[in-house]
């Protein structure tokens, strides 16, 4: 028996005109039945992450492990360093670091979302998006093993968020845009210009020591205001806020929206122009 | 109606890790045949250059040619894979793809999960998904070892798993790489049988080989492709009997 997937009378109609590109169409169509097919970029993602932790007893518990040690470890420390108690400051500590290790870990991982499907990209003909919203998944499998910590942390120190701790979610959702906007971006450039993916890991690690994570915010004083320039300190915040406090203020959502408007205009902006050189890049 | 029209198709390769200055110094030293730079002084490839033709319903071309004359980057960009730099193709027709056995594999799943796999890359549904796996399984007859990883599997079996998962599908154009000639001989027999029905119900053959006999028996038309331009176009007889000429 010879299955026919699709039976269409007519068939399918490819056609490419170097003379007359059509980019925008094109990208628009990549996107959508990128997204129609998310269900092929959440099995690739399982994979990526089972592969990872293959034969491994606690597999992807790992990542939920070393992150706890982490912040336990950094907790004792900071809190003695910064003469703070220890149940204040580790509510505090817990979501910051998730929270950074989570987009740092996107950030870093971004960069090699289209270089590392190389073998699929060269051979099969698939919607680019598929490979940016796999990468979206596989974070977001981490992010499951790591973000219960937090909830965990919160009882052990008695601290109990208000109900407006659910605005979280909606910061959660601006930085899976992000994650995306970023995993098409970073992983088109990283694909043509190999020198971005380690720019990026230097980067990571100067952003981690500028931006709040560590440290509170408060002790900037006056020079607070210069904040929500940090694109990374403000989703951070957009998460991190709801859960420590009563919410994020205004201004961190419109800068958080206002730096997410702009990954996402650049991503696709570049996704037009490029789409059709991306399997000549990796 | 399936077909398939280029007209002046380009496809050139972009060698963006190769220093260009060392590399014009090894250009100079041999006449350079395909290697140039483009405008933005990028040192390119010409894998394909202002290929025109046309391929009607009921066509078997083969593509002919010497390694390296561009006859797997034409099937990838018939695909879709690659973009045309210039010129223009139209493919018309739900397009079969055999030029990669291992693409989309997953060597550390077993032959069922990649079945599964395969039939997401495909875009199936669930149920349309679990009958290719009942169908692969049957055809490739691993048996047991269906729910072992492929990495475990012998070359033989790996090429019989890729085989199978390949074949169950009739596209109206199919892009076929000569790979599937491997394999051992009990299940070449069946392949061999597959593969006729798969050729004869797709409404366009494009194959691109180096096995004159299965040229002969297979294709109504050749195109002899050399160094990225055609060469010959025409029957099949014609096209062989010239290279043998000259």
């Amino acid at each position: 028996m010879l299955m026919r997937p699709t039976p269409q009378p007519a068939g399918p109609l490819y056609v490419c005109d170097a003379g007359h590109p059509r980019r925008l169409e094109r990208a628009l169509e990549d996107l959508a039945t990128g997204f129609r097919r998310w269900r092929l970029a959440a099995a690739l993602a399982g994979l990526d992450i089972r592969n990872r932790y293959r034969g491994s007893v606690l597999g992807p518990f790992w990542l939920s492990l070393s992150t706890a040690i982490m912040v336990v470890a950094l907790g004792i420390l900071y809190s003695a360093l910064f003469k703070l108690p220890l149940a204040d400051y580790l509510p505090f500590l817990a979501v910051s670091l998730i929270i950074w290790n989570l987009i740092s870990q996107i950030v870093t991982d971004a960069c090699t979302s289209l270089t590392s499907s190389e073998g699929i990209i060269r051979q099969l003909p698939l919607p680019y998006t598929v490979h940016a919203l796999r990468c979206v998944f596989r974070n977001a499998v981490v992010a499951a093993h790591s973000l219960p910590l937090i909830l965990l942390v919160f009882l052990a120190c008695g601290h109990l968020p208000g109900p407006g701790a659910v605005l979280a979610l909606p910061g959660l959702a601006l930085m899976a845009v992000n994650a995306f906007a970023v995993a098409l971006f970073l992983g088109m450039l990283c694909a043509r210009f190999r020198d971005i993916a380690p720019i990026v890991g230097s980067v990571m690690q100067l952003a981690f020591f500028v931006s709040p994570v560590i440290w509170k915010p408060e002790l900037l004083a006056e020079k607070q205001v210069w904040l929500p320039l940090n694109p990374f300190y403000t989703v951070m915040e957009t998460v991190r806020g709801p859960l420590l406090d009563s919410g994020a203020p205004l201004l961190i959502w419109a800068s958080a929206i206002g730096f997410t408007l702009l990954t996402c205009a650049a991503a696709f902006a570049f996704f037009v122009r490029f789409r059709g050189r991306i399997a000549f890049w990796v | 109606m399936p077909h398939i029209l280029a007209e002046g198709l380009a496809i050139e390769f972009p060698l963006y890790h190769v220093g260009a200055r060392s590399l014009k110094k090894r250009l100079l030293a041999k006449t350079p045949l395909r290697l140039r730079q483009d405008e933005s002084n990028r040192v390119v490839v010409s894998a394909l250059r202002d290929l025109s033709f046309g391929i009607g319903r009921g066509e078997r071309v083969a593509l002919v040619g010497h390694n390296g004359a561009g006859k797997t980057t034409l099937l990838r960009t018939l695909a879709g894979v690659y973009e045309p730099v210039a010129g223009r193709l139209e493919v018309q027709g739900s397009i079969g793809t055999l030029i990669d056995p291992a693409a989309g594999m997953d060597q550390d799943s077993t032959g069922r999960e990649n079945i599964m796999l395969r039939a997401l890359f495909r875009g199936l549904s669930d149920a349309e998904g679990q009958a290719m796996a009942e169908e692969v399984g049957r055809f490739s007859g691993l048996g047991e070892f269906l729910d072992v990883p492929v990495r475990t599997y012998s070359a033989g079996m790996q090429v019989r798993l890729s085989f199978a998962m390949a074949t169950v599908m009739a596209p109206e154009v199919l892009l076929m790489d000569e790979w599937f000639l491997a394999g051992d001989a009990e299940f070449m027999a069946r392949a061999q049988e597959r593969l006729e029905r798969l050729v004869s119900d797709a409404d366009i053959l494009v194959l691109a080989t180096h096995n004159m006999e299965v040229v002969r028996d297979w294709c109504t038309r050749a195109i002899r492709l050399d160094a990225g331009r055609i060469v010959a176009d025409g029957p099949v007889a014609a096209v062989l009997e010239e290279a043998a000429g000259g």
